[in-house]
């Protein structure tokens, strides 16, 4: 055996190619099955693509690092189901580009983050944590109140459709006028919430101004975790 | 280019391009203070959040990635740049493929990917991957920079003098050819526009989480120890002046490595949305890599067999073998915290980050310096360095630096998972969440006074290297050749 290897070490292409192979094999075996295996994402009802004004506040929450602190996966346990609420489904990030589960917490899990502290509650939060939690370690956020650029929100809404998300026709041709009807409560959004079932529908900043950043960011907020309906929801239907 | 009729002879030395090579050992020292300084910075922002200053380019989210893209790409890839290029052409006995013009590029070209990657985290551009946080054109950049690098590394192979290629070699090649690999794997995406920053990966949720962690991990593994473990395996005996302990146990560590590495990403997902069959694969393999990995340590360790005496005088050893300790160490702790009963408690807490820490500074940093003390003076043709004083200076403040670091967040990670699953005698959670992250302060100090240790010692190095540099042998120190006998007497 110690004579054969001398030949990989005499021979550059067959030392990597070798390499190459050997470091090939956990990958796949571990990977592929993932999308072929049917049972992965559980089969539950309610999970639906981000709405144009809760994506921007998801690429907010990815460009300032969120994940960093906060992680998005409630696991199994006892303790964490109690404090955060049903552990995490896979089907609840299968339209996640990139995926935002993090691996730490310094902060608490925002998986189920969604409805249980109010708009105003987030917005102070954001903008200074310690004025509702004095004890808080988070960095302040006060930018956030500038005005959102989406001038092309219906690109974005393209670029995920390219990847996967389930996007229509009609939400990307919508995707600018959507945006507005979140935030716009006395307009009429009929069609806007068919489109999106259970997207909250407010003014999230409380300001009269433009859109926000913070109405972006507390819009993705208010939506974790509050698409998926576990009424329905059987272990046999949860089982991976 | 090649010149077989007088390498026949085994006395003519080739034309080595040693300028790259200095090159980067500047860069990784350079890039090395900088990571450490904004360790320490984004360690007292965890203690005193004041310090995010309410500004977006200064607050903790964007700075982090920071810190360990200069950590793990611009200092550790620096100093593999250095210890690589430097390496091969060494031990092939032949001058650097491609000759200077691609050398150089290689050199502006990385400078320029991690100038790149780091000011787009200042400015909010990142895909928010851990470790694989440069948006994609950075990354279709790096990926031109790496095929060079392969070109040239592999091409001085393929020109090389001797008839075996040595064990160090198998290491970085196979550092390059899977880094590529897990690169291109895990960066896959669609950008909003070619004039925008701005990509979608192309993997959802639980796939995307298995990609991104079969290549965070095997960041770690290929990155952070195979290409380190190739400075090991030149470094360590050169400066012993003995040869590795086994050829045979190379054999057996190289191969076992590269192949148990790759399976251990699940372990990053354990108890998550991950079906439960990835995840005890991902756990069983990565309790079988304790094996490998001390079989590595053990390698590099027993060559100094006959030489343990060097470690008394001999402070650069000293940095050497302490990283091999780590290296020990903290591949013992990786495999007990992948067990899923222990990580139930460990995840998500200060205990990885401690783990991770316990591998950055000990293993990686300190097998760094090691190298970069060694290449200084080899580089430069200098008869020694500086002070071998301020060599030892430097070793044992950043030795108390790690201990801080890493048992500060020991007690912290294992406090806040205890604090968080606690339950009072009514059955209800003992804690607020609050509570937890309030009771990591005085660790989080300690952790961060570790680190300006660790910063200090840096420091130390850098005004040691620039007088070293400037050709000066500190007054009352002896010539390294004079001490020994005398030590041994």
């Amino acid at each position: 055996m110690w004579k054969h290897h001398g030949k990989i070490e005499r021979n550059v292409v067959l030392l990597s190619v070798l390499t190459l192979l050997t470091v090939a094999i956990g990958g796949l075996v571990e990977i592929i099955p993932l999308f072929t295996i049917e049972t992965t994402i559980e089969r539950v009802k309610g999970v639906r693509p981000y709405s144009p004004l809760e994506l921007a506040g998801r690429a907010i929450y990815v460009r300032e690092g969120c994940y960093l602190c906060h992680s998005q996966q409630i696991r199994p346990f006892r303790d964490e189901v109690e404090r955060y609420g049903h552990y995490s489904l896979a089907a609840e990030s299968m339209y996640d580009h990139p995926f935002q589960w993090g691996s730490k917490r310094t902060g608490p899990d925002l998986a189920r983050v969604g409805g249980k502290y109010s708009n105003e509650w987030h917005v102070a939060h954001l903008v200074n944590p310690r004025a509702v939690v004095p004890e808080s370690i988070m960095p302040g956020y006060p930018f956030m109140r500038r005005a959102l650029d989406f001038h092309d929100i219906a690109d974005h809404l393209k670029a995920n459709r390219a990847v996967g998300v389930p996007y229509t026709d009609d939400m990307i041709k919508n995707a600018k006028a959507d945006l507005e009807a979140q935030v716009s409560p006395d307009a009429d959004t009929k069609a806007f919430l068919a489109r999106y079932p259970k997207a909250r529908v407010a003014k999230f900043d409380g300001e009269k101004g433009p859109v926000s950043e913070l109405d972006a960011l507390v819009a993705y907020l208010q939506i974790l975790g509050a698409m998926v309906d576990f009424s329905t929801a059987t272990p046999e239907n949860l089982k991976q | 280019m090649a010149a077989p009729a007088s390498a026949s002879a085994g006395t003519s030395t080739p034309d080595y391009d040693f300028d790259v090579v200095k090159l980067f050992t500047i860069a990784a020292t350079f890039w090395g203070v900088a990571a450490f300084l904004v360790g320490v910075v984004i360690a007292f922002q965890l203690a005193f959040p004041v310090l995010n200053l309410d500004l977006e380019w200064t607050s903790f989210g964007r700075l982090r990635p920071l810190h360990t893209s200069a950590a793990v790409f611009a200092f550790g890839g620096n100093a593999l740049f250095a210890t690589s290029l430097y390496v091969v052409q060494r031990t092939s006995r032949a001058s650097l493929f491609g000759g200077r013009d691609l050398a150089l590029f290689l050199f502006w070209g990385y400078q320029a990917f991690i100038v790149m990657a780091g000011v787009g985290y200042l400015f909010g551009i990142t895909q928010s991957k851990e470790y694989a946080e440069p948006e994609w054109f950075v990354d279709l950049w790096l990926t031109i920079v790496w095929v060079v690098y392969l070109i040239v590394f592999a091409g001085t192979l393929l020109k090389r003098e001797e008839p075996h290629i040595y064990v160090a070699n198998w290491f970085y090649l196979a550092f390059i050819i899977t880094v590529a690999m897990l690169h291109i794997g895990n960066n896959l995406s669609v950008p909003v526009s070619f004039l925008g920053a701005k990509s979608y990966p192309l993997f959802p949720g639980v796939q995307g989480a298995l990609v991104q962690w079969w290549y965070g991990h095997n960041a770690v593994g290929f990155f952070l120890t195979a290409g380190f473990l190739g400075i090991m395996y030149y470094f360590v005996p050169k400066q012993a002046g003995r040869p590795v302990y086994s050829y045979r146990l190379s054999i057996v560590h190289f191969w076992s490595l590269i192949f148990l590495y790759i399976w251990a990403g699940p372990h990053h997902l354990h108890y998550t949305a991950l079906p439960d069959w990835a995840q005890t694969l991902g756990m069983v393999f990565s309790i079988m890599l304790w094996m490998p990995s001390w079989g590595g340590m053990i390698n590099g360790l027993m060559t100094l067999s006959g030489a343990w005496d060097k470690l008394r005088t001999d402070p650069v050893l000293r940095f050497l073998v302490t990283s091999v300790a780590f290296y020990g160490m903290s591949t013992f702790e990786g495999p007990v915290m992948s067990i899923k009963a222990v990580n139930g408690l460990s995840h998500y807490t200060d205990w990885t980050i401690g783990h991770v820490h316990s591998g950055a500074l000990g293993w990686v940093a300190f097998v760094s310096f090691g190298a970069i003390y060694f290449l200084v003076p080899a580089l430069w043709r200098r008869e020694r360095l500086y002070s071998s004083l301020l060599v030892e200076v430097h070793f044992w403040i950043a030795t108390i630096g790690i201990v801080l670091y890493i048992t500060a967040m020991w007690i912290s990670g294992i406090m806040q998972g205890l604090m968080w699953r606690a339950y009072d005698s009514l059955g209800f959670l003992q804690y607020s969440f609050v509570e937890t992250v309030q009771a990591m302060f005085p660790f989080y100090v300690i952790r961060a006074l570790g680190g300006v240790c660790f910063l200090i010692g840096a420091l130390v190095m850098v005004y040691n290297l620039w007088r070293t540099v400037r050709g000066e042998v500190r007054k009352g120190e002896m010539p390294v050749a004079a001490v020994i006998p005398a030590a041994a007497e």
